[in-house]
This record gives structure tokens, sequence and C-alpha cells, in this order.
């Protein structure tokens, strides 16, 4: 059964705990690359409630709010990807290899590699699990990588209980997806023996009553489904995405570039002016992309769902009081486990 | 002369290269962002963004090499090379080989190496000495503007495939975007040479295959590329402080390898310290020790690189990374 006001904490929890991460980023105390999925709530949540013990998990660089959800504590992802001693890893592996083998549940920062795992845990669910299901979190751009359409051939060949879960905002990094996809993503996957379905991953319930039907039929071993649930990322592909700041912040993000380009456009020696033309409307195409993915309430999962909550206003608050303490309990515990002069030596 | 940063000098290199030769063509993920000047200039068939799909579009550089394009393949990572393995090792590598001669495969692939940032073992990889160990692979790792221009037009001129590794603590477009992403709180050990220089006006190729002593001294021999260069450069510094002379060799290319530079250098010191961003266990290093004890020259050997996976953690990950003290201690022992 559907418990919305369940599902909207684990959202909430998600998001700000994330929102805690781009925070630690921005202070410098997180090093590297930062991939949050802030905007994919909906998905995660409304997949990932439907999992218990013995199920498994295959996440993809994005993979910290897949984590939270499968009961790993916020404090131990917070602390990896600090790179703290007491992280969740030893702060050897970064919130883009994040593992819990308590929750059969693995990340992998190598684009499509969710596919593989996915199959494997499958794999052994047959074997050692039964009604035991995989599931598998990769991004659109995934779906063209080699590995992961040989996985949905091999889950559909051996009956694999798996859900393949596709989260599409429609870029590969800065690449317009559709610029570079043939066909369409569900007609691939039924093509290779995975039935398939495209929804919107806004509304949390859509996404959690068609993952209960497909997670239903892998757990009867009538083998593997697909998933694309579409969603709009803010952040954009990372914490600092360029586009984004283009888009944040034109005048100065674009100055440095705009004398290059300029110049790229109108130096002798490379292709004529109207492929020239077609290149910088294509860039220009490209912020416009960029542009449209700044989350309106409209297209926010979370605040989505918080609307058409059936509790009175003094039980959202109270919940919402709840999951802002749990994080800031969460965050607190992060930053005690910084080593004396810590924010310091992160730097 | 004119001075450029290490990603001024690529770009402008490759430039050049595009418009002396129309064969020359980029592609790979995300080029029109990460190359947007050239992809203005010369237009999208010539620049061209890819799918996530390494196998695929590395395979097709291979055909498209064979079939007259000199294909210029952004890889961003050389990790990602793992997931392409294939058309790299059983195809790029083969081709001469199998046809006798007859057939080459005249392209290039760059990817960003080495780590420095905080970014975790799976994204800080070097790798050369994986790419190395197959026989029809070139592998060259500029350290400084002037040779990552001159080396990447060598690379495009090569009738083989050539990979050209980027230090990404050099590459100050790579490191914005995968380190700092427009933060202003976090920093990294840049190495104070390499990341700008002088650059010829007008770029030569270098040739392959021709390290360069970037000091000379008599008393141990350092030796390796990229960033390890840097690095040894520094420790050289505080080894002279003590009295003891240290030669710096920049390989610059680790296929062809040139072990007659290094060979000569330890003639004269008797003391060889290899500095290597790549994994330690069956790669330059042992390559290099290999070709000494080949020689039959007496020597002392000691050697700095990675001796596992690279952690997250960036103060672990500085450990486990060659610096500047590592080298200092081991050329201290070395002359004990």
């Amino acid at each position: 059964m559907l418990d919305s006001v369940s599902l909207y904490r684990k959202m909430l929890t998600c998001r700000r705990v994330e929102e805690a991460i781009a925070g630690l980023w921005q202070e410098g105390l997180v090093s590297g690359e930062m991939h949050l999925g802030i905007g994919e709530e909906g998905v995660n949540a409304g997949v990932l409630d439907h999992l218990g013990d013995g199920d498994a998990v295959a996440l993809d660089h994005r993979g910290t709010a897949g984590m939270l959800l499968r009961g790993v504590e916020a404090a131990a992802i917070i602390k990896e990807c600090m790179g703290l001693e007491d992280g969740l890893c030893g702060g050897m592996g970064g919130h883009m290899h994040l593992f819990s083998k308590d929750h059969l549940a693995a990340s992998s920062g190598i684009v499509g590699s969710s596919g593989p795992a996915a199959c494997g845990f499958a794999l052994a669910a047959q074997h050692l699990r039964p009604k035991k299901v995989a599931v598998a979190f990769f991004g659109e751009g995934a779906m063209n990588q080699g590995m992961l359409m040989e996985s949905l051939n091999l889950a559909a060949a051996w009956d694999l209980p798996v859900l393949f879960v596709c989260r599409d905002n429609g870029a590969a990094i800065t690449t317009s997806s559709p610029a570079v996809t043939g066909g369409s993503l569900e007609e691939r996957a039924r093509g290779l023996g995975v039935p398939g379905k495209s929804i919107s991953g806004v509304d949390a319930e859509v996404v959690w009553h068609e993952a209960a039907a497909m997670l239903d039929r892998a757990r009867s071993a009538k083998g593997p489904s697909f998933l694309r649930a579409t969603c709009l990322r803010p952040q954009g592909h990372f914490l600092g995405d360029p586009l984004i700041r283009m888009v944040q912040k034109p005048v100065a993000e674009m100055k440095p570039r705009t004398g290059p380009l300029i110049s790229a456009a109108i130096s002798s020696g490379g292709a004529s002016i109207s492929q020239r033309l077609g290149a910088i409307t294509r860039i220009m195409a490209m912020l416009g992309r960029a542009a449209r993915t700044q989350l309106g309430n409209a297209h926010d999962p979370v605040l989505r769902m918080r609307k058409n909550l059936k509790i009175t206003a003094d039980e959202l608050a109270g919940l919402e009081e709840e999951v802002e303490l749990i994080v800031k309990d969460a965050l607190e515990k992060a930053l005690q486990s910084l080593p004396a002069g810590g924010e310091e030596a992160a730097k | 002369m004119r001075e450029m940063s290490f990603s001024q000098a690529i770009e402008d290199a490759l430039t050049q290269a595009m418009k002396e030769d129309q064969r020359v063509v980029i592609f790979g993920e995300d080029v029109h962002s990460l190359r947007m000047n050239l992809y203005t200039r010369f237009g999208e068939k010539r620049v061209r963004p890819t799918p996530i799909s390494e196998s695929a579009f590395l395979g097709a550089a291979v055909g498209a090499a064979m079939a007259g394009l000199r294909p210029f393949v952004e890889l961003i990572l050389i990790d990602f090379l793992a997931v392409a393995a294939d058309a790299i090792i059983n195809q790029a590598a083969k081709v001469e080989a199998f046809s006798g001669g007859r057939w080459e495969v005249p392209m290039v692939v760059r990817a960003g190496c080495g780590g420095g940032y905080g970014d975790g073992g799976q994204h800080e990889q070097s790798l050369w000495g994986w790419i190395a160990h197959i026989p029809g692979l070139k592998v060259v790792v500029p350290s400084t503007p002037a040779d990552a221009g001159g080396l990447l037009l060598a690379a495009i001129a090569d009738e083989g495939p050539v990979f050209f590794l980027e230090p990404k603590l050099l590459t100050d477009d790579l490191l914005e975007v995968l380190g700092s992403g427009g933060r202003t709180t976090v920093s990294y050990d840049i190495p104070t040479g390499g990341r700008t220089g002088p650059v010829p006006d007008r770029w030569e190729p270098l040739p392959l295959g021709r390290a360069a002593v970037r000091r000379e001294g008599s008393d141990v021999t350092i030796a390796g590329a990229g960033i390890a260069i840097h690095r040894a450069a520094e420790a050289a510094d505080l080894l002279s402080g003590e009295g003891i002379s240290a030669s710096v060799i920049d390989l610059r290319s680790i296929v062809p390898l040139d072990r007659d530079a290094v060979l000569k250098d330890v003639e004269r010191t008797g003391r060889l310290l290899l500095v290597d961003d790549d994994y330690r266990d069956f790669g330059l290093t042992g390559e290099l020790a290999a070709a000494v004890l080949e020689s039959g020259m007496p020597a002392r050997f000691a050697r700095i690189a990675v001796e596992g996976t690279i952690p997250f953690d960036p103060k672990r990950e500085q450990k486990a990374l060659p610096n500047v003290d590592r080298i200092y201690e081991a050329a201290r022992q070395l002359m004990g």
C-alpha cells in the first residue's frame, strides 16, 4: 500500500541531506566532483520504497540518495563524501563509489556499469534469494553504453529479476541526448526483450505504482522490466556545472569565453560561415536547455508531493521539523568527525 | 615566443593541425563544450559530440583512420579506456602488424590522467603502463605547454595510434570543471612549473621518444614523466641544499621510451630514482629497472609510484601519489 506521508518524508530527507552535502562541497569540505540527485527524488523514492532486505541495488555516480533510501545512515554518507575515516567506506570511495554490503547496494562512477552489476545481483538472487530483486539506476546517457544494452539482453535471455530504471534529464553532461540517440529508449528495451514504459518522474506516486507492477513481475520470476522516468536536475550534471554557471551568472562566466569564441567565429581558416553559425546556434540552444532545468515549483517532485498530502498543517510541520533535525544531527556528527584543523587541511 | 597555459597550447596546436589538414577530425564526449572554440571555428562536421559509447567511437576512430581520416578522439579521462579496451588493444594496436605493415591507423586518443584533486580512484589513474604493455601503441605525457603542443602535433603526424595523456593538475580547463567547479574554497598542490610557459610562434612536431634533461646532476638520476617531473625538480632543489646533485630527466614519451637518455645519465651518477604517477607493479619503473639490468652497469635503484587504488580522501590521496617529500627521502636513502 502506498503511504504518501512516508514517501514524502523519504523524498524530503534525500533533498535535505543532498542540500547539506552541496553546502559542504561549496565550503571546500568535499573534494572533486559532486553529482547529486536533487530533482530526482520522485524516481529514487518511488522505486526504492519497494525494496527490502535481500533486494539489491546498483547505483551510478549519482548514488547518495539511493544509499539513503536503502537505509544507510545519513551521517555515514556525508562523512564518506568528506573522505573521513569513519565514513561509509572509510573515506576510500567518495560519493561516486559508495558501497554497503549489508544493503547489497553498490555504486560506480563508470557510466552504464550499473546494468551488468544488477544482472549479477539478480542472478545471485535466482540462486540464493528467491523472490528477491535487483534494481539498476542510470541516466539516459548511459543507454548508449554497450555494456548496458548487453545487460538488458542478458536479463531478458536469463529472465533475471531486474528493474532497469532510467532517469532521463535529456542531457549527457552537456550533450543533448536526443541529438546522439537513435530511436526511443523504451522501444530499444522492448527490442531486447525487456518490457518498457516511459513516465514523468516528477510525480512520485505514479513512479511508485509503475515500479510496484514491474517489481511484482520480477519477484514472480517473470523477468526484467525497463522504466524510463523523466526529470529535471537544476544543478545540471554536477555541482559547479559550467552551463548552469553560465545561465546563473552570464556576465561573469561568459566574459572570459567571449573573446576566444568571437575569434573562432571570424578567424580565417575553418568551416564556412553557415557552418559556424550553425555551431553557435547549437551552443545557444544548449544554454537555453540548461536554463530550462531550473526547477519551477511545478517540476519539483518534493513540492508536488507535499501539495497533495492528506495530513493537517500541524502534522506536516511536525514531520518536516523531524526531518530537519535528523539532517542537522547527521551534519553535526560529520563535522565533529573532522580531525582538528580539518577544515583547513581539507582545503 | 609566446606565453601560454597548458590548455591553451593544446588548443592552439590543435587549431594549427586542423587548419593544415582537413583529414583531422575531432570527436568524443561533450566536445562542443570542451572544445567550444574549435567547434565554432571548424563546425560540427569536424568537431562532433558523441554519445557515451566509448566502444563505438573509439572503434569507429580505428576504422576512420584506416580509411583516410586522422581522428583525434577526446576520451576525457584515461580511466574510461577500460570501457572500450577492445578497440585499442585488439584492433588499433594490431592492424599494422596483421597487415604485414601495409595498413596503418593514424589516430590520437587524448585523455586527462592523474590525480591530486580528490576525485577518487576511478577517475585519477594514469594507466600509461597498461597502454605501453601492448605492442603497437604509443603514449606521450607532456609536462610543459611547449611539449604539450609539440608532442600533440607529433602524435597527429604519427602513422600509428598514439595516446596523448594530459596531467590534470597542469590543465586549467579540466581541473576547473572536475575539481573546483567555480569554488574558491579549494586549492591543489599544483607544481609551479608547467602550467604556463613559453611556446613557439609556430608549432613544430617534437620527435617522439626523446627525453629532455631538465637538470644535470652528478649524484643521482631522477626520471619520470608529467607531474612527477615537477615534483622531482622541486625535490632536486631541496637536495642541492644538502649537497646532493640530482639530474632530472623528463621522459616525455613512455612509448617509445628513451632508455638511452636514462642509461647515459645513470652511467655518470650510478643511482637511479624513478618517479611514477602510474601504478608501481608491472609498469614503467620496472621497465627502466630492466633496462639498467640489461645494460650490465652497476647502479643503485629506487622507485616511487602508486602502490594501490588511489584513496578518495584528499589527505591519503596526497600520500599515495608521488610527492616532493617522498622523492627527497628516497634520494637521500640512495646516497646512504
